[in-house]
């Protein structure tokens, strides 16, 4: 049996953590066995890193005890989490980046001759047979700019291994990996445990924890929900556990009715950063009352074509006309008048100001206008009130309209967003990859306010990588492939053999079928 | 064989205009790639140059002048560590600060050693620091020119190598270079930042000290107000020229110590040219420097950010 039952190598006792009013931890209890892979499991925000930078000693907690191995152990820094065998590798890679792979491993725990000088030969030798007795290959001279994402992944865990670790923590590791290195690091984790390793894994997808943890333990609102053994239990269960309400992977819509046209596309050109055209003599239409998916693997054109007609990229030839008037390579600010709205593919560059508040974030299209502002200068009790009403409306934690924007959790960063753009009521909204990095909860959330939009009478361009999301949310869908839309179809005739043909350039349904 | 003694001259007075800006641009590159901007150079290189001839003339010791020097940059130093590291202030306005204490604190402490004088007195030469090669080269001859130097200039190159085996090749230097690349990552694996920021910024200020008195008592005799004007300056220029590195810094130097060097040669001869022109190629090289070079060369990742632990 891998599991030690009888060896409990973390005990975590009634852990609270407040910053300030807000409550990360509120009185959590994990037990994690040796040999044990354990997932955390909570949606962002929910504490779960709060609680594993309590274990690794970042953060002290404000009241609540530690047991390692039985014995009660105060980790006051990370030096004394490593001198006790646990190891981190945060989300956010802690390397740096003009080192080599051995420097970065040893760094703090450095191999030297006389006078401190460096002796890397031999850390080299060490970092080579620890990478092979774990199955870790890295190239240990590399510079980590020069390394792939899921190498320098692997220095992070040799890292905590070199030092001693028995526990790992793992901080949503799979969030910055191709789907191979997803497998591959699966693969690593099984065989650290059947060394005896002891693996703590936070993360929000449920298919991850299904294939490799043992016990899973569900964190709600710094609250925990409950351990349980994996192997019980279904993904819709975790689900439900981690959002406190049942959750259908499936999105809730009665039937479209569908209008009048409302945006058309005609001819559409747009050149890349490269002055290449990208988007190629592009045309659609869509209707007020649906939700129209522009399924495609990434690069087809789609990025130019959102930019393009939303007036970031200028637009070469052909023509974009909304609610019958010409909007061709208007501003963007007339284009946002004009009645259409965009929630933008990258949330943190193109959707919000990072160091502005979410108050401030939320005005941003509107800050000229009545009420947030009087001949120039602004109403900040219109302003705080418009923005309260709008985090409460959206539920977006924490409760506090003057946070920085740029310290929410992605999920309420993309509510702030969606909160902004629906506020304008617009006849066109454009939701480009609006739950990418989104756990379940945070995705059901957005679809089920983009089928509100289109309920309403509004239209809703979706545009995503992911099939699924196109398939369940959408009442039509196009194929874009090579900067044109290649065939259109009803959603309820879709099937993933057909869109899959289509986005890899097949050529139309006629033929597919 | 004039030709050959010209360029002798104008070598040998380059490499001693050179030393005290490559001290000063080492300390640079220690402070800097531990991730603490260090623009307070030139003030630290002033109270040095103060400090060491005000010690010399007093003690007749040009050696123990050199050191009270440095002991004077490292102490403005604290003041710059204390602002940036504990405090988290604004490097650069910290350093500007550096740069009114600096300057102000030597002419006042002048007057106050020298009856009311701007200028320290100058020392006798026998006081000075030592050219410990004087006498091995005939008189004038090219070798002679190049090789007969204070000693403060063989320091400077011995400092050069020094510092580069200790950022590239030691457990410190590896530390160091960490916190100015990734203080958090340096942080998580049991590193004490702040000690190494403070060690490097002193250890900066110590440099920039020992490059004031390289001028103060070898270059000239004497302190006064105009000595340094803006060495710290091109010191801090070289090593963004150097890009942050030690030998790069060295090059940096050289090159505005060539600058110095030709205007000192063209100023002995019958060029018609005004001396205060003259005096201004080594700021227009600045200039030309950090117009070409800072676009491109990158620093330390995390440099001029101050540190904070993610503590409530």
């Amino acid at each position: 049996m891998r599991i030690d039952y009888d060896t409990k190598i973390i005990e975590m006792k009634n852990i609270t953590k407040k910053f300030g009013d807000f409550v990360a931890n509120d009185n959590i209890d994990l037990t994690v066995h040796k040999g044990e892979i354990h997932a955390l499991l909570g949606e962002n925000g929910a504490g779960k890193t709060t609680l594993m930078n309590i274990l690794y000693g970042l953060y002290e907690p404000t009241f609540g005890e530690i047991y390692l191995n039985g014995k009660k152990t105060n980790i006051t820094n990370p030096s004394v989490a490593i001198r006790n065998g646990i190891g981190m590798v945060h989300q956010h890679f802690m390397l740096v980046e003009t080192f080599t792979v051995v420097e970065n491993i040893i760094l703090g725990m450095e191999t030297t001759q006389r006078m401190g000088v460096l002796d890397i030969n031999r850390a080299t030798k060490e970092v080579e047979e620890l990478s092979k007795k774990y199955g870790l290959h890295v190239d240990p001279n590399a510079k980590i700019h020069d390394i792939t994402v899921g190498m320098q992944q692997r220095v992070e865990i040799l890292k905590a291994l070199y030092r001693g670790a028995d526990i790992l923590i793992l901080d949503e590791p799979t969030a910055v990996l191709t789907p191979q290195e997803i497998d591959e690091l699966m693969e690593i984790m099984r065989s650290l445990a059947s060394q005896g390793k002891t693996i703590i894994i936070i993360t929000h997808k449920l298919k991850e924890i299904k294939q490799v943890a043992d016990y899973c333990t569900v964190i709600r609102r710094g609250k925990k929900v409950d351990t349980v053994k994996v192997a019980d239990v279904t993904e819709e269960d975790l689900a439900s556990m981690m959002v406190g309400r049942q959750v259908s992977f499936k999105v809730d819509k009665k039937e479209a009715n569908v209008g009048d046209v409302v945006l058309k596309v005609d001819n559409l050109v747009v050149k890349d950063n490269r002055k290449l055209n990208a988007v190629k003599g592009l045309s659609l239409e869509l209707h007020r009352g649906e939700i129209l998916g522009i399924a495609g693997v990434d690069g087809n054109g789609q990025s130019e074509f959102i930019e393009g007609i939303t007036g970031l990229r200028p637009i070469e030839s052909g023509r974009v006309i909304l609610n019958g008037k010409d909007i061709t390579n208007l501003s963007p600010k007339e284009i946002i008048e004009n009645g259409m709205n965009t929630i933008p593919e990258d949330r943190q560059k193109r959707g919000l100001i990072l160091d502005f508040t979410v108050a401030e974030n939320m005005i941003l299209e509107n800050y000229h206008k009545e009420p947030f502002s009087t001949k120039g200068r602004l109403n900040h009790k219109a302003i705080s009130d418009f923005s309260k009403e709008l985090i409460e409306k959206f539920d977006i934690r924490p409760r506090d309209h003057m946070h920085i924007a740029g310290e929410l959790s992605g999920g309420n960063q993309q509510k702030v967003i969606l909160a902004r753009e629906i506020s304008n009521d617009p006849d066109v909204l454009i939701a480009a990859q609006p739950t990418r990095g989104l756990d379940v909860g945070a995705i059901e959330y957005v679809h089920k306010y983009l089928v509100e939009q289109r309920d309403h009478g509004k239209a809703v361009l979706l545009i995503s990588f992911e099939l699924d999301e196109i398939m369940n949310v959408s009442d039509r869908i196009a194929v874009i492939f090579n900067g044109k839309i290649v065939d259109v179809m009803d959603a309820k005739e879709a099937d993933e053999r057909t869109l899959g043909y289509l986005m890899a350039g097949g050529g139309t349904i006629d033929e597919a079928k | 064989m004039k030709a050959l003694n010209d360029l002798g001259i104008i070598i040998g007075i380059s490499l001693m205009y050179a030393a005290p800006l490559m001290y000063t641009a080492l300390g640079g590159v220690i402070s800097e790639n531990a991730g603490v901007v260090n623009i307070g150079l030139e003030g630290m290189m002033t109270i040095g140059a103060f400090t060491g001839a005000t010690v010399a003339y007093f003690t007749g010791n040009p050696w123990l002048g050199f050191l009270t020097a440095g002991l004077a940059g490292g102490a403005l130093a604290i003041l710059h560590a204390i602002a940036c590291v504990t405090f988290t202030a604004d490097h650069v306005v910290s350093g500007i600060a550096m740069n009114f204490i600096g300057p102000g604190l030597a002419l006042y402490l002048c007057k106050i050693f020298f009856d009311g004088a701007a200028m320290t007195l100058p020392l006798d030469l026998d006081h000075k620091i030592p050219r410990p090669l004087n006498g091995l080269f005939p008189t004038d001859s090219f070798l002679n020119s190049i090789f007969n130097q204070y000693a403060t200039v063989y320091i400077a190159f011995l400092l050069v190598i020094l510092v580069w085996f200790m950022l590239y090749k030691t457990k410190l230097g590896l530390r160091l270079r960490s916190v100015g690349e990734h203080p958090r990552a340096a942080d998580t694996l049991g590193v004490n930042v702040y000690k190494i920021k403070y060690f490097a910024v002193i250890l900066s200020g110590i440099f920039a000290g020992l490059g004031g008195a390289a001028l103060s008592i070898a270059v000239v005799s004497n302190y006064r107000v105009s000595l340094i004007s803006g060495q710290g300056f091109i010191a801090l220029a070289a090593m963004i020229f150097g890009n942050w590195k030690p030998h790069g810094a060295m090059w940096g130097c050289l090159l505005f110590g060539v600058a110095q060097g030709l205007v000192v040669y063209l100023g002995g001869t019958s060029l018609k040219v005004s001396s205060q022109l003259l005096a201004m190629i080594p700021y227009i090289i600045t200039i030309i420097v950090l117009m070409v070079f800072v676009g491109e060369a990158t620093g330390p990742a995390a440099n001029g950010i101050p540190y904070e632990k993610d503590r409530d």
